[in-house]
């Protein structure tokens, strides 16, 4: 056993390992050196231990079913800058929104009636507005950003390879950072509402959500519906996700992946607006994207909810089990 | 897999499969002149142009489609056409008086027009395309929309035969229609949602009176909307402005034929004519005007129509209003469906949807075929906020219209208004005066930007103004909301002979002081004998029927004036006193019932089909996976045996063939080739990324594949590092072992870092990092947890001459401790000096494989470098047991065989030979030479 005790090492590096008088942050490569004695302390650490192995094969202490922990893959992430700005984003969304209502528009000029008094209304019907203007590029493209980048990123990086040798599973590492893109994409979807909650609480004020047809939903119900919308949407953007997936699994690129399934997206929504296509549309993966619209209803119909999930769930299901069979049999170049 | 497949296989079948059989069934159509009796006053035979559709089948039920006023048979060939489509014969025909048909105009005079269409009832019972209940009575219903909503009203309750109706945008009584009064001094019966207190001696309605009476002479047909209403789930925008595009320029032609008209009365009978003059000269209706007016409403017949009623009514209708149909549902005998649209004379006609429900209507009354439609109340809410292209439209449904057939009386709302008392003056001649609406016109307006509820004008000095609190909570009106007002003369100006004629709206007033008039509807009513002196009199005003959200925030204003455009006014000036009597405006309200809550069984089904599917598969692979393991018990301590390893790319490129060799515990082994030899790859199979094409990688006895436990064993740096750029190198160490889930005091951190040997720069940023301080990182990595075999990938690469020795150092040591190394190589030298045992490797190749002294020094052969090498050669042959010398340069070779080089050497310079050089023969240096040399081909 090595000389740290117990289960919180020091993970200090002995100074000794840079030369005198270089230590001051400015070491450069010709400052790298291996000091003689390092040698000899990692030849008797290890002379010292030797860790037996299972029947399987795995040193002890290893087992599959614990490697790469969703823990782990979250820290991985969200230390990422990109996860950060991203969320930092979603999170200023809203007061940008609100900005350009108020500043926007001088009131003499303000249509009554329309599409400002609409999103304006209250501050449930400024979630609804920030989800809708959201809803056909921005949601997308961010659960598009989690899932497209996760392998490909770790490929571009060179850092796959370290991780399937470790062993992780193939099928495993899918699913751990699939799980994670997951939790993130979940997180930045009800962060948004969150924060438009908020903003519209504070300048909007708690009142009824009303429908662009009319309908109005009392504040403490149009809570539950915003809840249901985010799960709603949750399950609708599962296809984007496993588009998302199978590119990153397919290509080296991070930006090719993410950039793919949003092309995807766009292409199906452009498609949805081409009406002669009739009901051809409704096999569209974005056709559903706004079926969440019907919960601001006082009489809420499940219909076209219940079959964009089922629309979802299918494209999820045929993506992403392309994403896990190339996955499991690729072979890692990068 | 093959679940992938099926699944886009079903998607795909689905979709070839719902794309069939979607063409319309034929339709048959017959033009015929239909002969009936002229009636008192009239030509002995009127010829009435017809034509029957038929569908596709026959003997059929027969649907009588009626037209607008100012159509023909022409302008309801779209909706005959869908009848059939349906299933239905069909008949229309232009009444007596319209397009090619002669005769006059009498209004739907019941000895006229109502006998013409029991004429034609009793010539669709001799038809054979038509399904009988009994001798001379065919099956049939009966609809029609405006005027030809009348005549259905007004046949099925003077002909029993006829059984069931859709009268559409009709109205109840036609003298209220065009000459109303909404005012009563007593209250007024408010048990259903529009009612109106339909007072004698109204206001004229002069604007569609006259647009009526111009539709009559062959003019424009305004008084027969066109475009189809905006409805639930329709995109406003495209559809509201086609049916203003078509409301302008009219569905084509109407009433073809027609000579422009040379008689002032047009095609109307003498009565009918007389009538409009004498109430359009006045301004007042005389009894004469008022008693044929009444005489041909549908009000004198509803007490008798028992038959199923639909009944249509438009909620943009500034003609006949939802109290027009309110009177006839309290009216009617028999069960009554109410349904309210977004159009109207004002805003369009039914659109798909609703023509949907009307033909489902028909279907079960007069086929039996589909679910029972029942008595309910259904209408439209048109939101007052909008958001750009989504439906702007949703249905709300109660179980029964309130007040009627022993359903509740609706209920009330009592919004408290405030305003003082104030005085409305009535201007000479009633201009300038207020605008509510724009009769005719309204449709083109009214549905393409809404503008119509905007346009309302209301001149100062002549409106009296009552507003509401803002509301709380949305309000919902859904009828006509009644106030009790009082009114009285002011002194000094005496009232007008006929009574004090006022308007009254109600506005929606938005928290920015913005009014709309919902539906642009307007009360008129007359207070008939005003005292001249003041004194009060109180009256219920009953307001216009509309449906409307007051949103949160905004308020209910109640205006009352003295002038309206639309309307005949007094042209004496007045002065009037107008306050709220009661401060309650009382406003209807009607509940929904929920329509469908239950989310759809097909889908939800569906998802737990698919679902089920992911997991089979899921268990599958992992059953699959577990199966895959194999272990060699004899090999248990070999840290690695290859045996004919292949990988061949598609397209043919062989990286590796055949390849065969075997690592011992303790060795330092070198796996030496020259660039594309098929190291790496070699290299990454036994990492298990890539999947060899053949043969087997036995790791400690067990079999390699992506994810083998055993790879546990190995520490790996297989062509460059691999390291998270924006962490830093210790975050990098720290998050790579807690990802394989270890311990985290089998590490060792500190040892490996202190051989990465990065100093301080440890905590700087990866991204920072130069070529060589990623490769000192990476294979500090490679030996966290002190792996049992370590796997290093030109691990030299990019390192100066002291890190290349230290390296070396690190490597051997590391060996020392009873672990073994794999390290591959292009150089030679690198190999020679760090490694004990060598395979070569050329062209995935095998080339040789042993100890690097047996490889090096090659069995014994040596090499003497000479002054004069035959002469050396010579010597050495001459001793026993050496052969195969050969010479090359001043090199010579020998195969000693055991003697020491010492003792040739003397040999040598026993026979006067100078030997400059002597030394083993590096036949790996020559042989990988001659492969490196080969190269080019490359």
């Amino acid at each position: 056993m090595s000389d740290t005790n117990g289960r919180a090492p020091d993970w200090g590096v002995p100074k000794a390992s840079a030369t005198e008088g270089q230590r001051s942050g400015h070491e450069t490569v010709t400052t790298v050196h291996t000091d003689p004695d390092a040698i000899n302390d990692m030849v008797a650490s290890a002379s010292r231990e030797h860790i037996g192995h299972g029947s399987d094969g795995s040193v002890d202490g290893f087992s599959s079913t614990r490697t790469l922990p969703l823990r782990v893959e979250l820290l991985r992430q969200l230390r990422r800058r990109r996860t950060q700005g991203l969320l930092g984003f979603l999170v200023v969304l809203p007061f940008v929104l609100w900005a350009a209502f108020e500043f926007g528009s001088d009131s003499s000029n303000r249509r009554s009636g329309g599409f400002v008094d609409l999103a304006t209304a209250s501050a449930p019907n400024f979630v609804v507005f920030v989800l809708f203007a959201a809803g056909s590029f921005l949601l997308p493209m961010i659960v598009a950003l989690f899932f497209g980048d996760t392998v490909a990123s770790e490929s571009s990086w060179s850092s796959l390879k370290y991780l399937l040798s470790m062993p992780i599973p193939r099928l495993r590492l899918l699913r751990q950072k699939a799980i994670t893109s997951g939790i993130l994409s979940l997180l930045a979807l009800a962060l948004l509402p969150a924060v438009a909650l908020v903003v519209g609480m504070v300048f909007y004020g708690v009142g009824e959500a009303v429908s662009p047809t009319g309908d109005a939903v009392p504040f403490s119900d149009s809570l539950l519906a915003m809840l249901f919308a985010v799960l709603y949407l949750a399950v609708h953007l599962m296809w984007v996700a496993a588009v998302a997936l199978f590119l990153s699994v397919s290509t080296d690129a991070p930006l090719g992946a993410v950039g793919g399934a949003v092309l995807v997206s766009i292409l199906s929504q452009i498609l949805d607006q081409i009406t002669a296509l009739g009901d051809l549309r409704d096999y569209l993966p974005t056709h559903y994207a706004f079926a969440w619209s019907d919960l601001i209803s006082t009489d809420i119909d499940w219909t076209a909810m219940t079959e964009g999930a089922f629309s979802a769930v299918c494209y999820a299901a045929v993506f992403g089990l392309l994403a896990a069979r190339r996955f499991a049999r690729k072979d890692i170049t990068s | 897999m093959a679940a992938g497949a099926l699944v886009a296989a079903l998607a795909a079948a689905g979709v070839v499969w719902l794309n069939t059989g979607d063409e319309p069934p034929p339709v048959a159509t017959a033009d015929q002149v239909v002969d009936v009796p002229g009636g008192p006053g009239e030509a002995p035979t009127v010829r009435l142009d017809t034509r029957l559709y038929l569908p596709e089948s026959t003997p059929a039920p027969a649907v009588l489609v009626a037209h607008g006023f100012g159509g023909s048979k022409e302008s309801v060939d779209d909706d005959a056409m869908e009848l059939a489509r349906r299933g239905f014969t069909v008949l229309t025909w232009s009444a007596r008086g319209f397009g090619r048909s002669t005769g006059r105009i009498g209004l739907n005079s019941p000895e006229h027009e109502v006998a013409d269409a029991r004429a034609l009832v009793d010539w669709l019972a001799q038809r054979p395309e038509v399904v009988t209940d009994g001798p001379g009575d065919p099956r049939v219903g009966v609809t029609g929309g405006s005027y030809g909503g009348a005549l259905s009203l007004l046949l099925a309750g003077t002909d029993p035969r006829v059984d069931t109706l859709v009268p559409l945008i009709t109205y109840n009584d036609l003298g209220q229609a065009l000459v109303p009064n909404s005012a009563q001094r007593e209250p007024v019966d408010a048990g259903t949602p529009a009612v109106n207190a339909f007072a004698d001696d109204g206001v004229f309605k002069r604007s569609w009176a006259g647009i009526f009476f111009a539709a009559g002479m062959g003019g424009a047909g305004l008084a027969d909307p066109a475009g189809d209403a905006v409805e639930e789930g329709t995109e406003d925008d495209d559809a509201a402005e086609a049916a203003a595009a078509q409301a302008v320029n009219g569905p084509g032609p109407r009433g073809g034929g027609q000579q422009a008209p040379t008689d002032p009365c047009g095609r109307f009978t003498p009565a009918v004519c007389a009538a409009y003059a004498q109430i359009a000269q006045t301004g007042q209706a005389d009894e004469a005007t008022m008693a044929l007016l009444r005489s041909v409403s549908p009000a004198t017949v509803t007490g008798r129509i028992t038959q199923p009623t639909m009944l249509v009514q438009g909620e943009q209708d500034t003609l006949f209003g939802l109290d027009q149909a309110d009177a006839t549902a309290r009216q009617l005998a028999g069960p009554v469906k109410v349904v309210w649209y977004t159009g109207g004379h004002d805003g369009g006609r039914p659109g798909p949807e609703l023509r949907a429900e009307i033909g489902e209507w028909f279907d079960f009354h007069l086929r039996g075929i589909g679910s029972d439609p029942g008595t309910g109340f259904e209408y439209a809410v048109q939101g007052a906020l909008r958001a750009q292209g989504s439906p702007s439209v949703r249905t709300v449904t109660a179980p029964a219209y309130p007040g009627v057939g022993g359903a509740a009386p609706v209920q009330r709302r009592p919004v408290p208004l405030a305003g003082p008392e104030q005085v409305v003056v009535n201007p000479p001649g009633g201009n300038p005066a207020s605008i509510s609406s724009m009769p005719g016109l309204g449709s083109v307006i009214g549905s393409s930007s809404r503008l119509a509820g905007r346009l309302a004008v209301d001149l100062p000095g002549q409106s009296a103004r009552f507003r509401s609190e803002a509301m709380t909570q949305q309000l919902l009106i859904a009828g006509a909301s009644t106030v009790r007002l009082r009114v009285s003369a002011v002194p000094g100006t005496p009232p007008p002979p006929g009574g004090a004629v006022l308007f009254a709206k109600v506005y929606d007033l938005d928290a920015n002081g913005v009014r709309t008039l919902p539906g642009s509807a307007v009360s008129a009513f007359r207070v008939p004998d005003l005292p001249a002196d003041g004194a009060p009199v109180e009256v219920t005003v009953t307001l216009p029927g509309i449906v409307r959200p007051v949103e949160t925030d905004h308020s209910v204003e109640l205006v009352v004036t003295t002038t309206d455009q639309a309307y005949q006014m007094p042209a004496q000036p007045a002065a009037y006193r107008v306050a709220l009597a009661s401060a309650d405006l009382a406003v209807p309200l009607v509940a929904g019932v929920g329509s469908s809550t239950a989310p759809p069984a097909g889908p939800l089904i569906g998802i737990a089909v698919v679902v089920g599917l992911v997991v089979l598969i899921g268990v599958v692979a992992y059953v699959r996976r577990r199966r895959a393991d194999r272990f060699e018990p004899d090999l248990a301590d070999v840290p690695l045996v290859i045996e004919d390893l292949s990988k061949e790319y598609p397209g043919g490129l062989k990286a590796v063939s055949d390849l065969s060799f075997r690592v011992e515990s303790g060795q330092v082994l070198g796996l030496l080739g020259p660039n594309g030899a098929g190291k790496t790859t070699t290299l990454r199979m036994l990492m298990g990324l890539i999947q060899p094409t053949g043969g087997t990688i036995r790791v400690f006895g067990h079999s390699v594949r992506p994810g083998a436990p055993v790879l546990s064993r190995i520490g790996s740096f297989v062509e460059g590092a691999g390291f998270l750029p924006h962490l830093t190198g210790r975050q990098n160490m720290e998050l790579y072992w807690a990802a394989t889930g270890r311990p985290v005091e089998e590490a060792h951190f500190a040892e490996a870092l202190e051989i990465a040997g990065l100093g301080g720069a440890v905590d700087r940023r990866v991204r920072t990092y130069s070529q060589g301080m990623r490769q000192r990182l990476a294979i500090a990595q490679a030996m966290l947890g002190f792996p049992d075999l370590m796997v290093l990938d030109e691990p030299t690469n990019g390192l100066d001459p002291p890190q290349i020795h230290q390296m070396r150092e690190v490597l051997r040591r590391y060996a020392s401790t009873g672990r073994t190394v794999l390290v591959s190589s292009h150089l030679l030298a690198e190999v020679e000096q760090t490694c004990d045992h060598v395979v070569v490797m050329h062209r995935g190749r095998l080339v040789a494989a042993g100890t690097v002294e047996d490889i090096v020094a090659g069995g014994g052969e040596a090499t003497f470098r000479v002054d004069d090498p035959q002469a050396a050669a010579e010597a050495l042959r001459g001793v026993g047991g050496v052969d195969g010398v050969t010479v090359d340069g001043d090199l010579v070779h020998a195969d000693l065989d055991g003697m020491p080089r010492s003792r040739a050497l003397k040999v040598l310079v026993d026979a006067g030979v100078a030997v400059e050089q002597a030394g083993p023969r590096r036949r790996l240096e020559d042989a990988f030479l001659q492969l490196v040399g080969e190269e080019p081909q490359r």
